[in-house]
């Protein structure tokens, strides 16, 4: 496990000082990555400039929800936002010389690249989710802070099951990549408003299948001290480490059995 | 003459219809994002009736005609001048006996075609059993929103025309790209009907070029433009798109001396 860890520093490590190069280009690219990843808020806000609630959250609770899913899934694009580049990878052959490699497949497809650009949407996701901390009406206790951070983490980690998982696809269908794009930035999008607006198929969805809800939705509701407007129980509220442990194990059953079952295109 | 720009429309329109798979994993994912932004929308309306001319019936119709529309307009990801720029190919295309920039128009009304049929009317279709959207009873609406999409897609093209020759100066176009596709995004009314924004800003998105691409067909499907003011609005467009075409082979004339330049 070291071993691997120290592999994987080396690897992405060297990735990153390729694209620090050329400086101009990668202060361009993410400052538009910024500004793309701000899209969805200033959506947000312009919705806000109609209404004061939207589904009976305020603009600073929904703002909230917004920071953590939108920092979450930024950590979870840099780490393994390459999963991406597997139908290109299954399609060139590139991933054959993979399972010849004495290293985890998973790992290997991961460290392709890690795409630095993507710090854009993190920057972006922080200070939404800093001006959204200091704007809503809520003492901010220790346990409040403690259940922000482990919503990122936990977040971080469901999202990063639900890439791992739907980008697995491509190994049955390769042209499936705009499946995986609807769970993984659909994903992202989802979460980032509340829960209790969507119709009941989309909730079930976001509770069981894809469960972003899990990422923001129901950590909110306790750092907001916010009766759920669904009515679920209040212990959900603690259960997105959880989850994340599920969402992980199963993706990464899906992913092994995907893997077994793959054959080489041949050519 | 006619005749190239549909033999070159037809090659588009083949690139595009040669991966059907990947056709449907994308209305999938449209079809999704469909749903979550008709949700976002008619949880406006929670609170109030109308905005400005819209009510909810309207902004669910938006949500749907938006991403329907999407693939169509193509705002994002089309970087094939670009590319050809970067890789030096562009000078044996400028060679070619074919006007350079009409060859891609060509091209991309061909997919243009392709993805309204296959990308955008699917997506609809599952809107319209879900949710009560709005469709028009009147065949010159149908006509006029059909011009106007066309219109639409000769505007968006120009546009990503002119920032794809950025490559000419910059090596890395991306940047500067993602910048020119995050402003065509928002003021064109692809995330929120621009009817939504405060005053000022509906102001500049009208000012503006993208507002003809995305905002002005819709304006027109839910009947909101009529008479005289759908005829300005089809107006307005035609005057973008030859605007936009008109900078764009000045700056390709422009490209192209420095590419001698260089090439020398």
């Amino acid at each position: 496990m070291v071993e691997t860890l120290g592999i994987y520093r080396r690897l992405v490590g060297s990735r990153i000082r390729s694209q620090l190069q050329y400086r101009l280009s990668f202060a361009l690219t993410v400052t538009g990555n910024l500004l793309l990843s701000g899209l969805d808020f200033a959506a947000i806000l312009v919705l806000f400039g109609q209404v004061d609630a939207l589904g009976d959250w305020t603009v600073g609770e929904v703002a909230l929800l917004y920071g953590i899913s939108c920092v979450s899934f930024a950590l979870t694009d840099l780490a393994v936002g390459q999963l991406d580049q597997l139908p290109r990878m299954i399609r060139e052959g590139e991933f054959d010389q993979i399972l010849v490699r004495p290293l985890g497949s998973l790992l290997q497809v991961i460290c392709a690249d890690v795409a630095l650009r993507h710090l854009g949407r993190l920057t972006q996701g922080a200070v939404v989710l800093l001006v959204a901390v200091a704007y809503v009406d809520v003492t901010w206790t220790a346990s409040r802070i403690a259940m922000l951070l482990v919503a990122i983490v936990a977040g971080a980690a469901i999202f990063a099951g639900i890439w791992v998982a739907f980008s697995s696809i491509a190994f049955w269908l390769i042209d499936s990549q705009e499946v995986c794009n609807a769970f993984t930035y659909g994903g992202n999008y989802t979460a980032q408003y509340p829960v209790n607006i969507y119709g009941r198929w989309l909730r079930r969805l976001v509770l069981f299948v894809v469960p972003v809800a899990f990422v923001s939705y129901f950590p909110a509701l306790y750092v907001l001290d916010k009766p759920d407007p669904l009515g679920l129980p209040e212990a959900l509220q603690f259960a997105s480490p959880a989850v994340a442990l599920i969402t992980g194990a199963a993706a990464w059953l899906v992913w092994r059995t995907a893997v077994r079952r793959y054959r080489s295109v041949g050519s | 003459m006619l005749r190239l720009g549909f033999e070159l429309a037809r090659r588009g329109y083949r690139r595009y219809a040669a991966y059907p798979g990947a056709t449907w994993a994308g209305v999938f994912t449209n079809t999704f994002f469909g749903f979550l932004i008709a949700y976002a929308l008619l949880a406006v309306f929670d609170s109030r009736e109308t905005v400005g001319d819209y009510d909810a019936r309207d902004a669910v119709t938006y949500a749907w005609l938006a991403q329907g529309m999407l693939m169509t307009i193509y705002l994002w990801g089309w970087f094939d001048v670009a590319l050809r720029v970067r890789s030096g190919d562009v000078a044996t295309d400028l060679q070619r006996p074919l006007d350079f920039q009409g060859y891609w128009l060509a091209h991309d009304l061909g997919r243009a075609l392709y993805h309204a049929v296959f990308r955008g009317i699917p997506p609809f279709l599952i809107g319209a059993l879900v949710f009560d959207v709005l469709v028009p009873q009147d065949p010159r609406v149908w006509l006029a929103f059909v011009v106007s999409v066309t219109l639409a897609v000769v505007t968006s093209f120009a546009f990503r025309f002119l920032f794809n020759l950025v490559a000419f100066w910059l090596i890395d176009y991306r940047g500067a790209a993602t910048l020119a596709m995050v402003a065509s995004t928002f003021f064109s009314g692809q995330i929120v009907p621009i009817a939504f924004f405060p005053d000022w800003l509906a102001l500049a998105a009208w000012a503006l070029p993208f507002a003809a691409m995305v905002q002005a067909p819709i304006e027109i499907w839910l009947g909101h433009a009529q008479g005289l003011e759908l005829l300005g609005l089809l107006g307005l467009q035609a005057f973008w798109a030859a605007v936009l075409l008109l900078i764009g082979r000045a700056v390709l004339a422009a490209g192209m001396r420095k590419l001698v330049i260089q090439g020398g």
